[in-house]
């Protein structure tokens, strides 16, 4: 039988505010246990939450990107569970009015567009961190990231592969940077992905039996864990057996998924409207100062690159994966003056590499959007060649000098002087007769050879269009 | 001393016929003197004189306020820095507050002198503060009686001079119905008029602190330093604090007093009632017009109060859990296990019992019928006392069915404990501010009328109660052996 996937995502997008969702607590990454969480974030008794209105911001903001409809009026409600990291003992989310309904998002796989639903985005808090190592047998609390602002992003289940999730969850995850709601740092959990997953026999409208992979927290994984799922689900309902609604962890270094718990096991969370917190209500005003704010998004970026700066589709997505690296480009072609396919092209070509191989983000590159300007309007006005440009690059890597600098002071200005360039023409043919011969009988390639022999004298400074004219004229006698 | 209002005890502390410090270790005798009576759960003596060294020194640089120097006491519910706040409950038996509840804060700022934290129903939950884990506190007009609740320790040290006056809070009656059981003045505010943070939850869409005092005017002069909007309480209210003793003196002349006759019918005791109608009177003496309501959604009060406040209080209740403060069993095996019998150690039967009652209402399958039918009632009793309102400019009628009940009474009887309650809940319901006050005696055990106003009219009723205190003296009675 074929079989089709069906697969929706739960975004878990940790949005970037200095302080807690409900309390003036630090949010900052990687601190000492239990520093940065006050008395609202460890639950103490008569202690109320007070709503952080940059997680309102962020979430609209969030919403207009993906063309949602922002909820004038939403609510806040009380998660009930206990759980040792949990101090409340319930957590603050969203239930029947989420802040974010309907919107959607654009993928692409495989050059084929498609549009992903969003059903809907809310706000919530996060709970504490439960810590098994060191505390012999027992578990040791941390509630540093006890009340931090999430913003969980539910999709419709639009996906029909995991190449598909993955690739929603990658530009899900480029629009939150982009937006600068969210760092997206994955390793330290600001961005995490539950994916709903189930088969049915194609060409079935109804879905089938889901089971729900929680907490995967890279592309990667997400891939291997779907892909482990659908077949996990294809052998089980091909053996005649049934799959069963649960919740499923996946398991990175056995590369499997196995059951947490099942729907009998679940909890009843008995939801209810949080009695501490009014409603957020969002008007018009609110609306329109965000949306005069809205940065432009990557896909119409994108669209404009292509236009504008006549760059081919695939350098134009990789120039607008990043709202740094757009910029970086931007400033690049505004301050040297050059082509942009020409800025372009070492970007993603040099600069990109050494920056691959250093380990960096474009937001440290050693080389400054300003720097790399000043090389490249020496390239584009001949006082070097492209090849003298790598050595330029090298130094400005290595230093805090800048191109002309460089430049002057290792002499590597191109020769344009047709009288130097011409002495060395004429000492070259002088003295390989019969090189010149093979030429002159119609063997073409030599040409290159005395290219090389040219440059190789100049120490490569010299001008080549210069050199590849005059040569010519040379040979032909 | 103890008998003397706070508005002459200000006096007398500034014009050197006393000092606090001399002031508060009256107080503190007396506390040793009735400790019988179990009003207070701690007293911090230290404090209260260090407090009044303080205030005596700001008294001579006369940058004193009203409450400056005055010895009061706080329902140990409200949050007070480095002391004990238990709540009434084993669970908080070992609690040290890391901080100070808001209207705590404010009255320090004020300069007043806390004497202690004042004993009250286990988490606020109970009529006769029976369920406190601290014993029950006695009513000083007859040691045999309860002395209603929650804020039975609060009605308490206020009746038998343990205190000037004292915080309350009320989610239910919790203010009213022991001020009206111990001969005393209390006042419920609006929802949202005094802050709610640091003061411990039971139902926080009901819950409201207030002030309970000897009489109107020292219940305004308390609440004005109680009042006030607080960021960190966002169902705190942001409207300015009117000044509640410029219009106490302001003439009844053409009141509209509506009185629902649903709150004289059947189950209100006949004494109580003739008391009630003898106020009434009084009241028509001083100018006022009485005119006859019908509020059909009042006897809806009851369900409705009893689904949406346990449903709140077994959410607010999670946090004791055993794991960061608080009571823990000893020797747990295992999560389940400590999570079990810490709570079911650490809190008392009636708590357990609204636990076990708000988590059912708010269970998959039951939450529509329960949770969400209550919240439908809750709004038509608002509109039923917003269309009285268009009417009337005050509503008035009992505080209680019957007086002061025995001690053990009813603490087998749930039902009948809930009923005790059953004029005073509607108000916290639709958020409205109401008061108790002083009307007489049915043998020898005092009788409340309760005063309702319309949202934020706490002015006119701290000046409709001080009106009626004028022409009676039902206020200034102090029980048999307290004098």
């Amino acid at each position: 039988m074929e079989w089709e996937t069906v697969i929706g995502l739960e975004i878990h997008a940790q949005l970037a505010t200095q302080s807690k969702i409900f309390s003036g607590a630090p949010t900052a990454y990687g601190a000492e246990p239990n520093t940065q969480a006050c008395a609202i974030d460890l639950g103490m008794p008569g202690v109320l939450p007070v709503l952080n209105e940059k997680a309102v911001h962020m979430a609209v903001t969030f919403g207009m990107a993906i063309e949602a409809r922002i909820a004038p009026y939403s609510v806040f409600a009380r998660k009930n569970y206990f759980y040792p990291d949990l101090p409340k003992g319930y957590q603050i989310s969203q239930m029947e009015l989420p802040i974010i309904g309907a919107g959607h998002l654009d993928i692409n796989v495989d050059g084929i567009t498609k549009r992903i639903g969003i059903t809907r985005a809310h706000l919530e808090e996060d709970a504490g961190k439960s810590v098994h190592e060191n505390f012999h047998g027992l578990t040791g609390i941390d509630l540093n990231r006890a009340g931090t602002p999430l913003l969980e992003i539910v999709s419709e289940p639009d996906m029909r592969s995991a190449k598909e999730a993955v690739a929603y969850m990658r530009k899900l995850h480029e629009l939150v940077r982009y937006l600068g709601v969210c760092d997206g740092n994955m390793q330290e959990g600001s961005f995490r992905c539950d994916a709903n997953v189930s088969i049915r026999p194609k060409g079935q409208t109804e879905f089938g039996t889901r089971a729900e992979i929680k907490n995967i927290n890279s592309f990667k994984f997400v891939e291997k864990a779907i892909n482990y799922e659908i077949e996990r689900q294809i052998e089980l309902l091909e053996n005649g057996s049934k799959v069963i609604q649960e919740t499923r962890l996946y398991d990175s270094v056995k590369d499997e998924t196995r059951s947490m718990r099942s729907k009998e096991e679940a909890n009843d969370y008995r939801y209810f409207p949080d009695p501490d917190l009014l409603p957020v209500s969002i008007d018009e005003d609110f609306k329109a100062q965000i949306k005069a704010k809205l940065p432009e998004l990557p896909d119409t970026k994108k669209q404009r690159f292509k236009t504008a700066y006549n760059l081919d589709d695939e350098t134009a997505t990789i120039l607008s994966s990043s709202r740094q690296l757009a910029d970086y480009f931007e400033t690049v072609v505004k301050l040297s003056g050059c082509e942009a396919k020409l800025c372009a092209n070492w970007i993603t070509g040099d600069l990109s590499a050494a920056l691959n191989k250093a380990g960096l983000e474009i937001t440290d590159s050693p080389v400054s959007d300003i720097r790399l300007a000043g090389l490249l309007a020496r390239i584009s006005d001949n006082t070097i060649s492209g090849k003298i440009a790598k050595q330029v690059f090298e130094a400005l890597w290595q230093s805090s000098s800048v191109a002309d600098d460089i430049i002057a002071e290792k002499g590597l200005k191109q020769i344009t002087d047709t009288g130097a360039i011409e002495t060395i023409i004429d000492k070259i043919i002088a003295e390989n007769v019969g090189q010149v011969e093979q030429y002159r009988s119609g063997k073409d390639k030599v040409f290159a050879f005395f290219v090389g022999q040219v440059m190789k004298e100049m120490q490569g400074k010299a001008n080549p269009a210069e050199v590849n004219k005059m040569l010519k004229t040379k040979l032909q006698g | 001393m103890h008998t003397k209002t706070l508005t002459e005890l200000a006096q007398g502390l500034r014009t050197g016929e006393f000092s606090s410090i001399e002031l508060t270790q009256a107080f503190l005798k007396r506390i040793k003197q009735h400790n019988h009576l179990n009003a207070y759960i701690t007293v911090t003596e230290e404090l209260a004189l260090q407090n009044a060294k303080d205030a005596d020194l700001r008294l001579s640089n006369d940058k004193a306020d009203l409450l400056t120097g005055i010895p009061i006491a706080q329902k140990d519910i409200f949050c007070t820095l480095n002391i004990k706040t238990s709540c009434g409950s084993k669970m908080l038996d070992n609690f040290i507050a890391p901080y100070n509840a808001t209207v705590v804060e404010k009255l320090n700022q004020a300069g007043a002198v806390m004497l202690g934290k004042l004993n009250m129903d286990e988490f606020a939950m109970g009529s006769s503060n029976e369920t406190s884990h601290f014993g029950a506190v006695k009513n000083p007009w007859n040691i045999n009686m309860v002395p209603g609740g929650s804020s039975g320790g609060s009605a308490v040290a206020v009746s038998a001079g343990l205190a000037v006056c004292a915080t309350g809070t009320d989610t239910g009656g919790s203010i009213r119905q022991p001020a009206a059981l111990c001969g005393i003045t209390g006042l419920k505010p609006t929802y949202g008029r005094v802050s709610r943070y640091g003061m411990i939850a039971y139902a926080s869409s009901l819950d409201q602190g207030g002030p309970m005092a000897r009489n109107a005017e020292d219940t305004a002069i308390l609440l004005q330093a109680m009042a006030g909007f607080d960021e960190k309480d966002s169902t705190s209210v942001n409207i300015p604090v009117p000044n509640y003793c410029s219009g106490l003196n302001n003439s009844l002349d053409g009141l509209k007093i509506g009185l629902p006759k649903e709150f004289f019918g059947e189950g209100l005791n006949n004494d109580v009632a003739v008391i009630l109608e003898t106020a009434i009177n009084e009241y028509r003496k001083l100018g006022a017009e009485i005119i006859e309501i019908s509020m059909p959604t009042l006897k809806l009060a009851i369900p409705a109060y009893y689904v949406i406040a346990p449903a709140e209080c077994s959410a607010n209740l999670s946090r004791f859990d055993g794991v960061r403060y608080g009571y823990r069993c000893n020797n747990p095996i295992d999560l389940t296990d400590l999570y079990t019998r810490s709570r079911g150690e650490g809190f008392g039967k009636e708590v357990k019992r609204r636990i076990l009652m708000g988590t059912y209402a708010l269970s998959a399958g039951y939450y529509d019928a329960y949770y969400l039918k209550a919240q439908k009632i809750r709004r038509l009793i608002s509109q039923d006392f917003k269309n009285s309102f268009t009417k009337v400019d005050v509503i008035m009628g009992p505080v209680t069915p019957t007086t002061a009940f025995g001690i053990g009474d009813k603490m087998d009887d749930p039902i009948e404990m809930y009923l005790s309650d059953i004029y005073t809940i509607a108000i916290n319901l639709a958020g409205l501010p109401a008061m108790s006050i002083p009307a007489g005696f049915v043998d020898g055990m005092p009788v409340g009328i309760q005063i309702i106003g319309n949202y934020f009219a706490e002015d006119r009723l701290l000046n409709i109660a001080h009106q009626y205190q004028h022409v009676t003296d039902w206020h200034q009675h102090t029980p048999k052996g307290f004098e």
